[in-house]
Formats: C-alpha cells, structure tokens, sequence
C-alpha cells in the first residue's frame, strides 16, 4: 500500500469514528429515507479539521472581483480565500467534508452504538442445520491436523519455563503435551425467514411530523432487521377506522382522515399470518404505530386479538407511540395491562431524538 | 521519484524551445527538471503539498481525497506544480494537450525565477524534497517506537499551533527570549575602592549607591520577567522551554521547519502567480503559439484568469497589476509631478516616453511580498478598472454581500487579509505566569473577534504541549478584554477589561 493510501484509509477510519459520535443526528436525516443496504450516502461530516488561531466569522469578508453594487448578494459561492493549485475559479469552495458510507456500515455501527444484540432466532430445529468449520484448537487429533505453529509455542513455552531453552543453541522438540491440533466447531445456521408487519395508524390525528417519526424509525428497524436475515419480507397495513394493506410507497404517504380502530389492523394482521406466514417457520416481528388516540370501545377487541394470536405468534411485538402530548387513555395505557409478557415493547416516540432510543428498545431485547 | 517519468522526444524538444524563449527573456532561474505524471500521481503528490514524499498523517489523505474526487467529478484539474528546489521540480499531467504543456512549462519558468530571485524565498532551504522525505523517515521512526496514535495526536496537536510562527524571522535578528551570562549580583554595584575609612562617605556617597541598587534591582527584575521581550515564533518557544520528550522535541521541530519554508509561498501567492502568469501568456502569445494552438491557449488562459464573485483570483489580480506596473513605468506614470496630478484625462494620457516597465517589474519581483506589492502599487484607477469591491458575511441572511467598492476599503480589506496571512497576531509575553510556570499569551486585536470555539480547542492542544495552564488574552469587541485559560481539565473565561459603553 503506498503512503498516500495509508493516509487516506487513516484519514476514512477517523471520519468513521465521527460519524458514530454523531449518529443519533445523522440517523434523523430524512435523506437516508429509502436508501438500500449497498447505495452509498453522503453525509456531511461535522470538522476533521485541526483547529487553530483564527478569526471568527463577524471577520469573514475579503476582496472580491466583478459586477454589482454594493449590498448585492453573492450567489451561493462560498468566499474561499484559501487557495488550491490550478485553476482558480474553478476550485470548489470550502472543504465541506462529506463522507461516503453504505447503509450496511451505518447499521453496523449503530449496532455498536446501541449495543443491539445478535438476534436470536426462534429456536426451530428441523429448519436449523449446523454446519462445521475448523476454527477450534485441541490438545487431541489426527497427526494430519497438527498445527505446527500452535505446537512449537507450547514447545517454546516448555522449554522457557523449565530451563531447557538455550538461546545459542535453540533447539525446540516438541513432547505429547505440547502438540495441538486443529478441530472443528460446530455453528447453526440461523434460520433466515423473517417477516415484519409495520401497521400505521393514517387517522386524522397522525400529521406529516407523526408519519415521519414512524418512516425513519421504520427505516431503521428494516435496515437492522435485513442485515440479520438474509430474506426479509415485510407487509404494510394502514388503518384509520378500517385496515387495507398496501405497498411501501403508499405506506408512508397516504393521507387518511378518520376514526380510529385499531383492531381493524390487528385483525387483518391476524388473517395475514394466518394465510401466508405460520409461526412455527417464520420469524415474525410486528411493529405497530399510533398516536394512541384510540376508539374507547375498541381496545377491549383490540387487547384480544393481540393476547390471543399475535403476541404468541410474534418474537416481538413492538408499538411505538408517536405522540406529541400524552393522550390520556391512550393504546400506549390500555397496553400497559399487558406489559408483563415478555415479547411486548412499548415506547413512546414524541420526538427527533426519541428514534434512536426507540430502536434500542425495540430491537436491545434480540428476539 | 521512481513512478514518474522522463519526457517523451515531442515535449523535450518542446521544453528546450521553451527554456530558449524564457533566458532570452531575462528570467532567471535554476535547472527545471519537468516529470511527467498521470492524474492519479499528480493528484497523490499535490496533496503532499509537491513532493514526492512526506510524513505520514491523515489530513494528507484527506487532501487526496477531495482531490481525486473533485477531479473525478470534472471540477477541477491540476494542470501544473512546481517545488522551491535547486534544480527545480515541475510535474506536468501526462493527460494535457501540447498546448498546455508549453504553456505550464512557460509558466514554471517564471515560479522558478520568482523563487530564485524573491527576496523572501532567500532563507528558503533549497534541499527541501531531501528533507521532507527525512521528515518522513524519522516520523515513522517515531511511530514505530511509541505507536501510531500517540505520534498522530502530538502531530495533530503541532499541526494546530503550526501557524504560530514568525514569518519575518529568518530574515531579521529579534530580541532573544532570555539574556546569557551570569546576572550581576554584586551587592553593592558602583562602590570605588576607598582607602581611608574617614573618605568613603565622600568617595561613594550613599545616596547614589542607593540609586545604583535600586537600579540593579528594577533590571533584575526585568531578567525575571520571561521571556524579556514577546516571542511571535510561538513555536520555537515550546521547543525551547516546554517539557518535551526528545521525539517530540524532533517531531514540533520538524513541523516548524516545514511551515517555515511554506510561508514565503503563502507571502506571495498574488505575486508568484502573476508573475508566473505574465510570462507564460508573453512568451505564449510572442513566442510559442502555433496558430492552430490559438483557440485551445485562449480557452485555458482564460481559465487560469478567471473570476468569480466570491473569490479573489490570484493569478488574475497578480498578472493584471504587473501589467499595470508596467504600464505605468512604460509611460512614466509614477513620481511626484504624477501623484500630484488631479486632472483625471492628463493622469490617464500620460506619456513621457520612459520604457522603464519590464525593469520596475522585475525589480518587484525581486523586492516585495504580497502587503507590499498591494500597499505600493494598488491604485484608484487599477481598482476601478478591475471591478474589486469588499464583501462582507451579512448574519441576518447568512450570506455575503457586496459592502464597498471605495478604494480605501478595498485597499484596506486586501492589506488586512494578507497582513499575516490573514491570521490573527499572537504572541508569547509570559512564559512563568503569576510564578506558576503557566503560558501567558496575547492575541493583539484589531477589530476582529476570534473564533473563539477553535481558539479554546488550540488552548487545549498547547496545554498538553506546555503541560501547565495556558491562558489567552484576547479582546470581544462586544465584552471587552478577556482571557481565555485551560488548566489541563477545564475551560474558564473571565473579562479583565469591560468593553466601553
């Protein structure tokens, strides 16, 4: 590697690193919203500069060259009065950094920064297989697998701890005890099916700021949830005082006025498990997303479609509540009944800066 | 340099015809070595800043970066680069047309004989490139032995003070920060040897040893206070007197080298390449050019000279001011009876018939930097004509807007931006503050605040440098005179001088 690339990967590894300190901000752009595991982002990065002595920016103004009169604005052109080789005038402006990075790596090192456990597959043992890789080290085994440099250590180590060792002449001969061998572990394959069900309340009392809390926390889950699983299938059911399932485009920009049931959408998300998707071969997560201004008379009906067939069926069952002001008697309250069962979570998402704990509560429990 | 390669016949013939046309010109300079690079090359060695080698450290990579991508995405190019050596590196990008080719190696004759004959590259280290690439070798040392981080945040940390040098050092001799040889610490200065007991009150009246003492006293005094006079090369200073470990010690000396021999560039940017650009478009367009060249040369000069509102052009504003100069010597255009003229049309029509141009020019070249060349030779009527005007950051917008096209302010507003680099002045004044070995420094405003997020984030990187507390002495034009400390874990700010009104 030659020294202007070992700069340059130092100089990506250290943006890396700001980038994660800044993730909870970058995680909020809506520009990400969309984007596939492999599509590189820019994103703006906050100062790899080094500081120094410098005038602040009441100061910054300078000499500039052209027409126009005094008090005219000038276009989007950053005065730069730093100065590149070449051409001038064709230089660009301030060294306004933007990193490239794959979604990929953005929900890898939100998984660090999270903390969020490998998920843990419903254990199902006639769709798990496991397979060997020889990655062990034992102390018995075939002479075919010894492992010579593992064997000369201990050798080495022997001969140091007893004495035997002479460094004019250093000759080690390995003993039985000293020889290892490489062996075999075995690893199941984590069962790759899994299927998410995002259900979102389009009532009239979920505005543009609700329906954006819901796509960029969704955006999320799904990019975490897809580099665990290798096939992913999600479904989107919208709901106002009935259900319908649609596509992802409309998911997200439906608007939709009305009353709320949301035993219409538990119902339908009942049916639609029921025909495509049976507990005991699918991995199945339910996100489901509402202001929580719910009919009254609904949340029995609602409390016992969930009990009875989507909690038992479901790894995880997650509700998240978009709301602003705190409904008193909302879905979030009438749930709370149920906040024993173990594959239930709840949070509450009444801002920008709630997604990032959000996801770490739906997913930190790695079901 | 091993990847580069020598040139091809065509451009050899092409270099030797060029040389001939800049000696016979009067340019003066070392031999030029042009090496021919590909785009990834040119770009790999203009972010070592044109050499071939340098110290390992993130912020050239970053530089590549932007390079590689800003020519990827077609924004810019780099069409030439030229070191300050003896004999002379030039790169020319393989990519180029002839055209280009003749006209960047015209052009790097004149950076030559600039560097050659500008008085302020005189204290220049010619041997640079042997340099930087021991620069290199020993900074890796240095990694090897203590680890990469430790080594890249002391860099860092020099990197962030690298601009606390003394720009006008090599050339003049400055008070020393502390005196040599023994103080005198005669008990009693002055006293005359007297023999007779009965005389000593005559021979060494009291009252004038009294005043002998308490003069030896106040210079005492003066010999504690450290350093005696401000230090501006902040840099030296910490070499001299911070508690570094050797490497270190190597390491801060080697970035201060190598901002010392950067900073005559970055003095005279304006003249530099003004200068380089008179001699490439005069030798082009009387010289060189094939007819059929003429399209393509007026297409890329006229890049090299163009302007946007933002953003002064160097190579613009330096070409058009040595023709300017030279105009005016050429008609005698200069001198009392001239400056004394008012009658616009008269001062427009002079003509005495003097031809003295190219003489002034190169004896410019040859004396001044950049703040003198705008202070003596930027007038009314080259303002004017030019179309400068001052911009200013208007923060009710955030934008920037055109302020003044008065020629005092423009004037000013250039002086100011080139007066040390457009960097705030600071100095060293205390090196043993209130007794407790802490830095003392003052940053001498005018008009402008600092920033002050940056400024407490380089106290922090001096603190780790000088070990004990750092403080600066600045003024808020909206609070008054404050000083800004860090002891090592914390940030305070406290106002030594209320702001009048």
């Amino acid at each position: 590697m030659s020294n202007i690339e070992q700069d340059t990967s130092r100089y990506r590894q250290i943006v890396r690193g700001k980038i994660k300190q800044n993730l909870r901000r970058y995680m909020t752009d809506g520009q990400l919203i969309g984007r596939q595991g492999k599509d590189l982002v820019r994103i703006p990065v906050p100062q790899v500069d080094l500081p120094h002595f410098t005038f602040g920016k009441s100061g910054s103004g300078g000499v500039g060259q052209g027409p126009g009169q005094p008090g005219d604005i000038l276009g989007q052109a950053q005065p730069d009065q730093g100065d590149g080789e070449g051409q001038a005038g064709e230089a660009p402006g301030q060294h306004l950094l933007e990193a490239e990075i794959s979604i990929d790596e953005l929900v890898q090192m939100l998984a660090e920064e999270l903390e969020l456990p490998r998920i843990q597959p419903k254990g199902k043992k006639n769709i798990q297989s496991d397979t060997t890789r020889y990655t062990d080290i034992r102390r018995v085994g075939p002479e075919s697998l010894r492992h010579f440099k593992r064997t000369y250590r201990e050798a080495l180590k022997r001969q140091l701890m007893t004495g035997e060792y002479n460094p004019q002449r250093p000759v080690i001969v390995p003993v039985r005890e000293d020889r290892r061998y490489r062996s075999y572990e075995t690893k199941p394959v984590p069962d790759s099916n899994a299927v998410i069900v995002y259900m979102m309340d389009v009532s009239g009392s979920m505005g543009e700021r609700e329906k954006r809390l819901v796509r960029i926390t969704a955006f999320w889950i799904d990019a975490w949830l897809k580099s665990n699983y290798r096939n992913v299938h999600r479904r989107y059911i919208v709901h106002d005082a009935a259900a319908a399932e649609v596509d992802e485009e409309t998911f997200f920009h439906l608007h939709q006025s009305g009353g709320t049931k949301i035993s219409s959408a538990l119902q339908l998300c009942q049916q639609l498990l029921q025909t495509h998707y049976s507990p005991n071969d699918w991995n199945i997560y339910l996100f489901q997303f509402s202001d929580g201004d719910n009919f009254a008379s609904d949340n029995d009906r609602a409390l016992e479609i969930m009990e009875e067939a989507l909690l038992p069926a479901a790894n995880l069952y997650c509700y998240g509540q978009v709301d602003q002001r705190h409904y008193s008697d909302s879905f979030y309250d009438v749930l709370a009944d149920l906040r024993d069962i173990e594959n239930l979570v709840m949070t509450r998402i009444p801002n920008d800066d709630a997604i990032y704990d959000a996801i770490k509560v739906f997913l930190g429990k790695g079901k | 340099m091993s990847f580069a390669t020598a040139l091809p016949s065509d451009l050899y013939a092409i270099e030797q015809e060029i040389l001939g046309y800049a000696r016979d010109a009067g340019l003066d300079f070392p031999e030029v070595r042009f090496l021919m690079l590909d785009y990834n090359q040119i770009n790999q060695v203009a972010a070592y800043d044109g050499f071939p080698s340098r110290y390992p450290h993130w912020r050239f990579g970053m530089e590549y970066e932007r390079l590689r991508k800003s020519y990827a995405w077609g924004l810019h190019r780099i069409y030439e680069m030229v070191i300050n050596t003896d004999p002379c590196y030039a790169y020319l990008l393989a990519s180029n047309l002839i055209i280009d080719q003749k006209l960047v190696m015209a052009h790097v004759y004149g950076h030559a004989d600039f560097f050659k004959n500008n008085l302020w590259f005189a204290h220049t280290n010619r041997r640079m490139l042997d340099d930087t690439a021991n620069h290199a070798t020993r900074i890796r040392r240095y990694i090897d032995k203590v680890g990469l981080e430790e080594v890249e945040t002391f860099v860092d940390r020099c990197l962030s003070l690298e601009n606390l040098i003394d720009v006008h050092g090599p050339g003049i001799l400055r008070q020393p920060s502390r005196t040599d040889g023994p103080v005198n610490e005669d008990e009693h200065p002055g006293r005359l040897p007297s023999e007779k007991g009965y005389m000593d009150a005559y021979i060494n009246p009291p009252e004038y040893l009294e005043s002998l003492r308490q003069k030896q006293k106040q210079e005492q005094s003066k010999e504690k206070k450290f350093p005696i006079n401000p230090q501006r090369d902040v840099l030296l200073f910490l070499l001299d007197y911070a508690p570094l470990t050797p490497w270190q010690q190597d390491v801060l000396s080697i970035i201060r080298d190598e901002a010392y021999y950067f900073a005559p560039q970055r003095q005279t940017k304006i003249m530099n390449e003004g200068w380089a650009t008179y001699w490439h478009s005069r030798i082009m367009t009387r010289q060189a050019l094939q007819p059929s060249e003429l399209i393509d040369y007026a297409d890329h000069h006229s890049g090299t000279v163009a302007t946007s509102p933002g953003r002064l052009n160097p190579y613009k504003l330096g070409v058009e001011l040595f023709r300017h100069i030279e105009d005016r010597w050429n008609r005698g255009a200069f001198g009392p009876e001239y400056e004394d003229c008012q009658d616009q049309r008269m001062r427009a029509n002079w003509d005495r018939q003097t031809g003295l141009g190219l003489e002034k020019i190169f004896e410019v070249r040859r004396i001044y930097n950049d703040v003198g060349f705008i202070d003596e030779f930027l007038t009314p009527e080259f303002a004017e004509e030019q179309k400068l005007f001052t911009f200013r950051y208007n923060e009710h917008g955030d934008h920037y807007e055109i302020a003044s096209r008065q020629f005092v302010e423009i004037k000013r507003q250039l002086l100011f931006q080139l007066t040390n680099f457009g960097e705030p002045l600071i100095e060293v004044t205390d090196g043993n503050y209130q007794n407790r070995g802490e830095l003392y420094l003052v940053h001498h405003w005018e008009t402008i605040d600092l920033r002050v997020d940056w400024a407490q984030a380089t106290l922090e990187n001096l603190q780790a440098l000088w070990s004990r507390p750092v403080h600066l002495e600045t003024t808020l034009a909206d609070k008054g005179i404050a000083l800004l400390s860090f002891d090592g874990k914390q940030h305070t700010s406290r106002l030594l001088q209320k702001a009048a009104g």
